[in-house]
């Protein structure tokens, strides 16, 4: 019980270190995540009008859904406005990159997709963009995770992952839910 | 007994109404988003309901309790009365006033936006106004506290400024810093589009003011159950503070790291580059140092306290603790969700893993967890410890304080640990009614039974709390006194730096340019194109 002064300050030292060992510990394992396995949130600063999205551009009608590119990559765009996903369900590959771009018209919107790393707070103004590759096939549950306004709850999607044999596009490179 | 009584207890007061009407609807919501369906479950009423859960426990109980125990620290910690008491009382009736406003135009159903607003979505300005006078009022408040300790160090020269309040004006001044982003982003943005005075909001702009307020607002939430853990917690258990110098250490630490943190809020937004993320996310990891400096030192002053109460070997004096002294007890509680929250909080921190969890209950569990369990139980444990000072009685007896505390925790543990699986699953946040007959969410509906069940046993803690402050059958107590925990070590050479913030000031100054400057200044170098305002007040 005769701890001076001295030894309360070197013990609480000592700690201190092991504080800061922990600390740099955690850092270097997102850091490891991120730089290695490209771990990263998005953050693409990539702005778009909300007012005008709809009128031209890559988020008019006709441009929205799963469509293979011309360099071979697969994106799927979708509006989240108030309270619906346009599409409300998207195909996708498994073990594929898949690109997911996500636009908001009207209000701040999210969306994730259960089960998987994709998660995106959607602001208007700009582009949300994730990259994932989808591991299991099925219908994922992809619900807005943000609260929109009073319709927020009946607001979600559905993904269908499936396999790489069953994901056929057309001529156009287009895929849809409906077999389209 | 305390010279300022009436003004703390019409603080605490109207935080404890706040937080009694507050858990009520907290259980109504759980019940409502469980597969038993409560009276009233329509969207409107849930969200009018989340919108006055929030603000009640996160603006009226936290702020009015943190200026109360402010105002009653600065009288008791440093033996004089407050200064510019008509003042004060001015502060009082201002933030009631916002209260009332606040609160009446949620109950018109014309401002649910939830606590956090969510612009473009707009609701009726009387909301916003309500929320700014709180602010207003303990704007007063800082300033009061810091003129309380300029006074006695005048009166006092090269004497060390009492640890405890050492501690409320470290939160004082956090909070002038804090509240400096939600109070632009209401004034210049909010406010004017609510008035329709403009119809669109730059939307980047708003969520990242907002974020430089969201975390540091926390530590201003935090700051008493901490103050109670260096210099109540000790004494209760019949030891010593360890360290005095660490305790000057974490609040000096807590100052600077809880305000140029806020980004981690918004990971997984599109309007941050991944640059500021990664910086700020490193600054959160700092804010991990603090806390586990406390974790540390208070463990050893309980363990000065079990080894004078007899305990031998390396683990006997936690059962030589006084146990049966409800601030002990709630020292102890405290802690345990510490780690079961801080634990949870390590995955939110880190900016990748965060994207499995983001707006899913994992989060919801862990700030209930965090707030309501480690932070509020100190509340309870404060409000128990000055009771006598106040009113010349204990509050309710001890054993039905202890039950108050058992349910507590119990309850918040039956209540957040199905949250985080549910989160882990997808269980996504802000959702009225949960369609069960969903195969892939039906499978969810008894985890959520139980955190309903979790939400009653809280409720019903909430509501004994209220009894035992107000029962006028307690014991009276004679000539009540507060003492704070003495060091082991009595304070005599404390450096300059730790006896005042003018240094720490400006590192927070350097800080927030480093962290929010550029984040704050792309919106105006380089406009985003704005949102138009969405209105739900009519
Ligand atoms: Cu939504
Ligand atoms: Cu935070």
């Amino acid at each position: 019980m005769a701890a001076s002064e001295e030894d309360v300050l070197r013990t609480e030292i000592r700690w201190s270190f092991v504080v800061f060992a922990a600390t740099a510990l955690i850092l270097i394992s997102i850091l490891y995540a991120g730089l290695v396995h490209g771990i990263n949130p998005p953050s693409n600063i990539e702005t778009v009008d909300p007012k005008t999205l709809h009128l031209s551009g890559e988020f008019t009608e006709g441009n929205l859904g799963t469509r293979v590119e011309a360099d071979g990559g697969v994106t799927v765009r979708v509006v989240t406005t108030q309270f619906a996903f346009v599409p409300q369900c998207v195909v996708v590959p498994t073990d594929r990159k898949v690109t997911l771009r996500f636009a908001s018209p009207d209000v701040i919107h999210g969306v994730l997709v259960a089960g998987t790393n994709v998660n995106t707070m959607v602001i208007p103004g700009y582009v949300s963009q994730v990259h994932t590759t989808f591991k299991t096939t099925g219908d994922l549950l992809t619900p807005c995770h943000e609260f929109c306004g009073l319709g927020h709850s009946q607001m979600w999607a559905i993904v269908r992952a499936v396999a790489p044999a069953d994901f056929k596009p057309d001529a156009q490179g287009r895929a849809a839910c409906d077999g389209r | 007994m305390t010279a300022a009584r009436r003004l703390v207890l019409f603080h605490l007061w109207t935080a404890f109404a706040a937080f009694a009407a507050a858990s009520v609807l907290g259980a109504w919501q759980m019940w409502m988003r469980s597969p038993l369906r409560p009276p009233f479950a329509t969207p409107d009423n849930y969200f009018l309901s989340v919108t006055a859960h929030g603000t009640a426990m996160a603006y009226v109980l936290t702020t009015f309790f943190v200026m109360g125990f402010g105002y009653y620290v600065a009288e008791t910690a440093l033996g004089r009365p407050i200064p510019q008491p008509r003042l004060a009382w001015a502060g009082f009736w201002i933030a009631l006033f916002g209260t009332l406003m606040a609160v009446l135009s949620i109950l018109s159903g014309r401002a649910s936006v939830l606590y956090t607003f969510y612009p473009p979505i707009t609701a009726t300005p009387f909301f916003y106004i309500g929320l700014v006078l709180v602010v207003v009022g303990s704007w007063i408040w800082v300033a009061l506290m810091v003129l309380a300790m300029a006074q006695w160090k005048r009166a006092e020269p090269g004497k060390a400024v009492p640890l405890a309040m050492f501690a409320t004006v470290a939160n004082a001044i956090m909070w002038a810093w804090t509240t400096v982003g939600v109070a632009a982003e209401l004034l210049f943005q909010i406010i004017p589009a609510s008035l329709g005075l403009v119809q669109s909001i730059d939307v980047g702009m708003s969520r990242t003011l907002f974020s430089w307020t969201l975390h540091a607002i926390v530590y201003f939430w935090l700051f008493p159950a901490y103050i109670a853990f260096y210099t109540m917690a000790p004494e209760a258990a019949g030891g010593r503070l360890y360290s005095d110098t660490m305790g000057r250490l974490t609040f000096v630490l807590f100052l600077i790291y809880s305000l140029p943190v806020g980004m981690h809020h918004l990971f997984m937004d599109p309007e941050h580059s991944t640059g500021f993320k990664f910086l700020q996310m490193v600054l959160t990891a700092f804010v991990a140092a603090p806390t586990l400096l406390t974790v540390f030192t208070i463990t050893a002053s309980m363990e000065i306290a079990g080894r004078l109460a007899g305990g031998k070997g390396l683990f006997g004096w936690i059962g030589a603790l006084p146990w049966h002294r409800p601030m002990v007890l709630a020292t102890g509680l405290s802690f345990l969700m510490l780690f079961f929250g801080g634990g949870g909080g390590l995955v939110n921190m880190a900016y990748g893993m965060n994207a499995m969890v983001h707006n899913t209950s994992w989060v919801t569990a862990h700030f209930h967890l965090i707030f309501g369990g480690t932070v509020v139980t100190m509340y309870f444990a404060i409000a128990y410890a000055i009771w006598p000072t106040l009113t010349g009685r204990q509050a309710g007896r001890f054993r039905r304080q202890r039950l108050q505390l058992w349910l507590w925790f119990i309850g918040m543990m039956v209540t957040t640990l199905p949250w985080h699986w549910l989160g882990l699953r997808g269980q996504w946040r802000r959702v009225a009614l949960f369609d069960y007959t969903n195969p892939a969410i039906a499978a969810w509906g008894p985890l959520v039974i139980v955190s309903f069940v979790g939400g009653l046993v809280m409720l019903a803690s909430a509501l004994l709390f209220v009894a035992n402050l107000a029962d006028k059958n307690a014991a009276l107590i004679r000539d009540p006194v507060i003492r704070y925990a003495r060091p082991y070590h009595e304070a005599h050479r404390i450096p300059a730096s730790l006896n005042g913030f003018g240094l720490w000031n400006a590192v927070v100054a350097v800080l927030m340019l480093a962290a929010y400057g550029w984040p704050i200044a792309q919106f105006i170098v380089n406009p985003s194109p704005s949102a138009v305002v969405h209105r739900v007040d009519r």
